[in-house]
């Protein structure tokens, strides 16, 4: 953080690349000036040097960043690629002087204790899905806090489960013996608890021999590349795969679809074309796109744990804009390839009174909606 | 302090004047030639010094191996006749001036080691395959300079020539390969020319890039394309090396179609020709040139070098023709492999 | 009374601030600026609520500073005595696109990112005169302060584009101003009498621009640029002139800097020009060459060949190198005295750049707009510092209140210009002028609610 003082609070961080809107969800949601990435560093800073002290909405304003990574995709400094790393730093200080905000402290002792965010039993964590356990197959499917727990990320894991059952794909899961990914954890600044638990999945997975793992979550995908040592896919790549390889045929649908990029699929990843490709295999789909797309996409708001406590919430949050901006494309189901982003949306759908307009589906469900031989 | 060794008595008995008659920026007839090449062994003002374009291509041209374009630049700077504004050459000259970023010893370098001469941008392409194990070696410490042949200024080359070549030789090297045709042709022809010692054999980029090749043969996959070849202007100081470029196109499935301008009637890419406020001219011969390409039905456009690529590659991909540099080229025969 | 709560029951409890990080971040600018905190932050989102907001200044004698990206680097947005901060940045729709008649209406929170992306998205062939500022910057903030465009050597300042207006006064009557004031249409502010010129430039000291009314010019297909480069500052100005005749550029720039080295020791006379064809383009781009012929023939000037990352970067719109100044010693910022001056002193202000610059042993920067065919021009005195660095923030300082010095002895006027620098306009002015400001703030605002401080006659 000894650069943090370079930022300028210029602004271009809060846009997506054509300035059309603002895309920082904090930002957008809030719209003072103190929440946008600009401000958030301004007040990491004063808060450092003491101009600052330390308070709720301090906490606010430093943990409702989603870590979505659009300042860094616009910023126009040279010091771009460094302004998650500063936030992720001004969390870990704020850890490190004990002053965790108290969802943050419930979050991250769930995690600790229970392996899960909402402390929930460990024997739960995949003993209502009905898939083998890994044992020296091709890959390991590995499900993430979202889809073992919640339940719209269950559903995402049951729908992708069946593909891979129908289309023979050799599989397994690790059960309760899988752990949280920490790619939360790593945001919210508890590098210390991300290193255990990297650790601890990594043991589990190289004892077990793993080689491929398949991630349904992109917050997974993108925690499990950080361990290295292990080839790592998104589901939508392996669904596209086993379409182009015919190995799964999808039936027609005749639906208008648009698709919402994940932070951890698109602009930490670069994955933006293969979820496109899955839907656009679907014959009678007609796939548009939303204003913002790729890597101008508006974030869900459910980064950084805020999935769970939600910061962003009220009828300016960012799920809601985004479900709104859907239904503007005239799309009647949004496609979704991450369990955070699916509950988001559903619920925003319900809030915004759109849900008989625009189903949040995930590119499983799809998939299996329209039928596949 | 470095002379331009020249030998008047060759060009007083040369009957052909092809230096001048072959110039395809000036009209001359072997009559005019001769009265004009004369006047500039003389050292007296010629219409030359103020019509050159630049395009080293005169130094082809004679086969007598005098060297008729170092001449011209000399006397332009003695007599003070500038093919470019002031401010412009000054923009050029600032430019070699070594920044922060820039360094003097590139420490653990070791052979093979490619110059990249100035052209930073260039170090994410020099990976892969055919690269394996080089070092490189780049900044403004090693700029050959050169360029300023096109200023009127070659004092400047000659000034700052030899600190280069102990900055290069300091890492005594035995062998450098250049990327950039302008410095092969600096340490070999421009330096010989004015008697200046190079410690380190040049090697050419294409030399390197067909010997790589030729290593990896059996992993090439002919590429099947017909391809253009954009000469730029140093490659006329050096036209020994371009033999290397015909091996590696066979090597790599490439057709170098046959068109009017390639080879010894090459053209200009323009990018000095714009730079010396000749702006008519400049379009003029991007256009000849570029049309004569799609009239061949060139698919690729072959550079050789960065600066041409810069000046001529929009023009080259509004026709259709994709534009490429040659390691670029290489690297997509063994990329199917 | 509880302003807060009286804050809240106008906006809402979402739109109203009293909390220490917020007071904090609008104390201070992304300049030298840094004052004692307001007391409020509000975020209105309808003039009603201006309105509202501002009834009840007046009924307590709170300041109200009124504020869109306060990005002026001259503090112009930031609290000189407390009092509510009235961020306008809700206020952000785009009300109206008149395409025939080539106007829009938008509220002041638009800022000049959602205008461009909004008109190329609906209206390709229309634009609005876009600043080099970030696209954070809001249209109305800019307009308000005499900004100028990639436009304004077409068609002047920006604040003369202006076809009508909505204010609340600072007495919290809502008032129109222009056609609008009589017609459903917003295509002018003549032929009444001009009372626009009451609200532009004042830095928000007459009230509160709820809406405005924009004009738009036509957007062509293509743009292109090319640099002039010439060594001798002395010839900048008959450049200039020879340009500015063809009437065949959009946008005329000059700059000057240090680095990087290709930069150092010449002017840069950067053309912008455009067109809905190949054919426009090469016309124009002939005829902005011939006119400077006589220099490239002496020698004394020529045109640089780009390549295309250069190029690029100097079509990027709005410029991010402007911008990316502040890096330049990784530090975060910088300033600028944007001097308002006849073209012919070009070379005379560049020297005094130079001298102030090496004076402070601080390095600087130069970039110029050419306003008008060359009726003017604005020649920024910018000098980047480091945030970090206590002893370069006061280098810079000083640098910066020596050009102001400098511009007003070179018979210029420096722009947005900062509390001190007003204090040294309002000194040198007719003071008969100087009396009339005063004359209309006390008739406008009785109550002296109206960002205080700024364009203050001492008595």
């Amino acid at each position: 953080m000894m650069d943090i003082h370079r930022c300028f609070r210029c602004g271009y961080c809060k846009f997506p690349d054509d300035f059309s809107k603002y895309n920082c969800p904090p930002y957008a949601r809030f719209r003072f000036e103190s929440f946008s990435p600009g401000g958030r560093l301004w007040l990491t800073r004063a808060f450092l040097n003491g101009e600052v002290d330390f308070s709720k909405h301090l906490s606010e304003i430093i943990f409702s960043c989603t870590a979505c990574k659009n300042c860094a995709e616009n910023c126009r400094m040279g010091f771009k690629d460094e302004i998650v790393d500063w936030i992720v730093s001004a969390r870990r200080e704020i850890l490190e002087r004990g002053l965790a905000p108290p969802f943050v402290r419930d979050f991250l002792e769930n995690i600790r204790k229970y392996g899960n965010p909402w402390g929930l039993p460990r024997k739960q964590r995949a003993d209502w899905l009905r898939a083998k356990k890994y044992d020296g197959d091709d890959y390991l499917l590995f499900l993430g806090c979202e889809c073992s727990y919640e339940d719209r990320g269950r559903s995402m894991a049951k729908n992708f489960v069946e593909i891979l059952e129908r289309a023979g794909v050799s599989f397994g899961i690790l059960g309760e013996n899988e752990c949280c990914d920490g790619n939360e954890v790593f945001m919210l600044g508890e590098l210390g608890l991300f290193q255990e638990l990297a650790e601890r999945n990594k043991k589990t997975m190289s004892e077990l021999g793993v080689q491929k793992v398949i991630a349904i979550s992109p917050h997974a995908y993108n925690a499990i590349k950080s361990y290295e040592g292990f080839e790592v896919f998104h589901y939508s790549q392996i669904l596209r795969d086993l379409i182009q390889s015919g190995k799964i045929k999808p039936g027609e649908l005749r639906k208008t679809v648009t698709y919402h990029d994940p932070c951890f699929l698109g602009r930490y990843n670069g994955i933006y074309e293969e979820p496109r490709e899955v839907l656009n295999s679907v014959p009678g789909l007609r796939l548009v796109e939303m204003e913002r797309n790729r890597k101008n996409s508006f974030c869900c708001g459910g980064g950084s744990g805020n999935f769970v406590f939600d910061l962003l919430r009220g009828s300016y949050s960012p799920a809601r804009e985004r479900v709104r901006e859907a239904a503007e494309t005239g799309a009647e189901i949004i496609a979704v390839a991450c369990p955070a982003c699916k509950a988001m949306l559903d619920d925003a759908a319900k809030d915004e009174g759109l849900k008989d307009r625009v189903a949040v589906m995930d590119l499983s469900e799809i998939i299996l909606r329209c039928g596949i031989s | 302090m470095f002379e331009l060794k020249f030998d008047r008595a060759v060009c007083e008995d040369c009957t052909t004047v092809d230096c001048l008659v072959r110039c395809q920026y000036m009209d001359f007839d072997v009559e005019e030639a001769k009265r004009e090449i004369m006047k500039l062994i003389n050292g007296e003002d010629s219409v030359v010094l103020h019509e050159c374009a630049t395009c080293y291509a005169c130094e082809e041209y004679c086969k007598r191996g005098n060297h008729p374009f170092y001449l011209i630049t000399d006397l332009q700077e003695k007599k003070g006749i500038f093919p470019a504004p002031r401010p412009i050459l000054r923009q050029w000259i600032n430019l070699a001036i070594p920044g922060k970023k820039d360094f003097p010893h590139f420490p653990g370098a070791k052979e093979p080691v490619i110059s990249l001469c100035l052209f930073p941008e260039y170090i994410g392409s020099i990976q892969g395959k055919l690269f394996e194990d080089v070092s490189v070696i780049l900044g403004r410490h090693f700029f050959c300079q050169l360029v300023y042949l096109h200023f009127g200024k070659p004092s400047i080359i000659r000034e700052r020539l030899p600190k280069i070549i102990e900055n290069i030789a300091n890492h005594g090297f035995k062998e450098v390969v250049f990327f950039h045709d302008e410095c092969y042709s600096t340490f070999t022809s421009y330096a010989n020319a004015y008697g200046i010692h190079v410690p380190f054999k040049p090697v050419h980029f294409f030399e390197y890039l067909y010997e790589n090749l030729k290593k990896r043969e059996s992993e090439i996959e002919p590429l099947n394309v017909k391809v253009a070849y954009q000469r730029n202007c140093s490659t006329r100081l050096t036209p020994w090396k371009e033999h290397y470029l015909d091996k590696i196109f066979e090597l790599i499935g490439a057709e170098r179609v046959e068109r009017k301008y390639d080879r010894e009637n090459a053209l200009c890419c323009g990018g000095i020709i714009r730079s010396l406020q000749r702006y008519d001219l400049f379009v003029d011969v991007q256009k000849r040139n570029v049309e004569d390409m799609a009239r061949a039905n060139a698919e690729y456009c072959v550079f050789n070098c960065p600066a041409c690529y810069s000046s001529l590659a929009k023009r080259v991909e509004e026709k259709g023709i994709k534009p490429v540099m040659i390691h670029e080229l290489c690297k997509l025969a063994l990329k199917r492999a | 009374m509880d302003i807060y709560k009286a804050l809240v029951d106008i906006v809402g409890e979402e739109f109203v601030s009293r909390n220490e990080e917020e007071l904090y971040i609008y104390s201070r600018d992304s300049g030298l600026t840094e004052r004692e905190k307001p007391d409020f932050v509000v975020m209105p989102g309808s003039a009603e609520e201006v309105q509202k907001i501002v009834l009840l200044a007046n009924k307590y004698k709170i300041p109200l500073i009124p504020v869109g990206a306060s990005l002026t680097l001259s503090g112009l947005a930031v609290p000189i005595r407390k009092g509510i901060v009235v961020d306008l940045r809700r206020m952000d729709r785009i009300i109206e696109v008149n395409r025939l008649g080539r106007y829009a209406v938008i509220e002041p929170g638009v800022t000049q990112g959602k205008l461009k992306a909004f008109l190329e998205r609906n209206y390709p062939d229309l634009c609005h005169s876009m600043p080099d500022a970030p696209p954070s910057a809001t249209v109305v903030g800019n307009i308000l302060i005499h900004g100028q465009g990639n436009l304004s050597q077409l068609y002047g300042f920006n604040s003369t584009m202006v076809t009508g207006l909505e204010i609340v006064l600072p007495t919290g009557k809502i008032c129109r101003i222009g056609s609008c004031s009589l017609s459903p249409y917003w295509f002018a502010v003549e032929p009444l009498p001009y009372l626009a010129g009451i609200f532009l430039g004042w830095f928000g000291t007459t009230g509160i621009i709820t809406k405005l009314g924009l004009r738009l010019y036509p957007r062509k297909r293509l743009r292109d640029i090319e640099v002039f480069v010439l060594d001798d500052p002395e010839k900048v100005a008959d450049v200039v002139y020879r340009i500015t005749h063809t009437e065949m550029a959009e946008d005329v720039i000059t700059m000057e800097q240090p680095y990087p080295m290709m930069f150092r020791d010449v002017v840069l006379v950067q053309i912008y020009f455009n067109g809905d064809s190949e054919e426009e383009i090469e016309f124009k781009r002939k005829m902005l060459w011939n006119s400077v012929m006589n220099y490239i023939r002496s020698r004394d000037g020529g045109f640089m060949f780009l390549t295309p990352d250069v190029q690029e970067d100097f079509l990027e719109k709005p410029a991010s190198s402007v911008t990316r100044f502040a890096d330049v010693m990784k530090g975060g910022g910088f300033v600028y005295c944007g001097a308002i001056i006849p073209v012919e002193k070009f070379a005379e202000a560049l020297r005094k750049l130079k001298e102030i610059a090496k004076r402070h042993e601080i390095t600087y920067g130069h970039v110029g707009r050419i306003v008008g065919r060359g009726h003017c021009m604005m020649f920024s005195f910018s000098f980047p510092f480091n945030r970090a660095d206590r002893a370069s923030m006061e280098r810079a300082k000083e640098a910066l209140h020596e050009s102001y010095l400098a511009t007003l002895e070179l018979g210029g006027i420096p722009w947005k210009p900062e509390l001190f620098a007003q204090k040294m306009i309002l000194e040198r002015m007719d003071k008969n002028a100087a009396e009339l400001m005063k004359q209309i703030r006390g008739l406008l605002d009785p109550n002296g609610i109206m960002n205080p401080g700024n364009w203050e006659v001492e008595p």
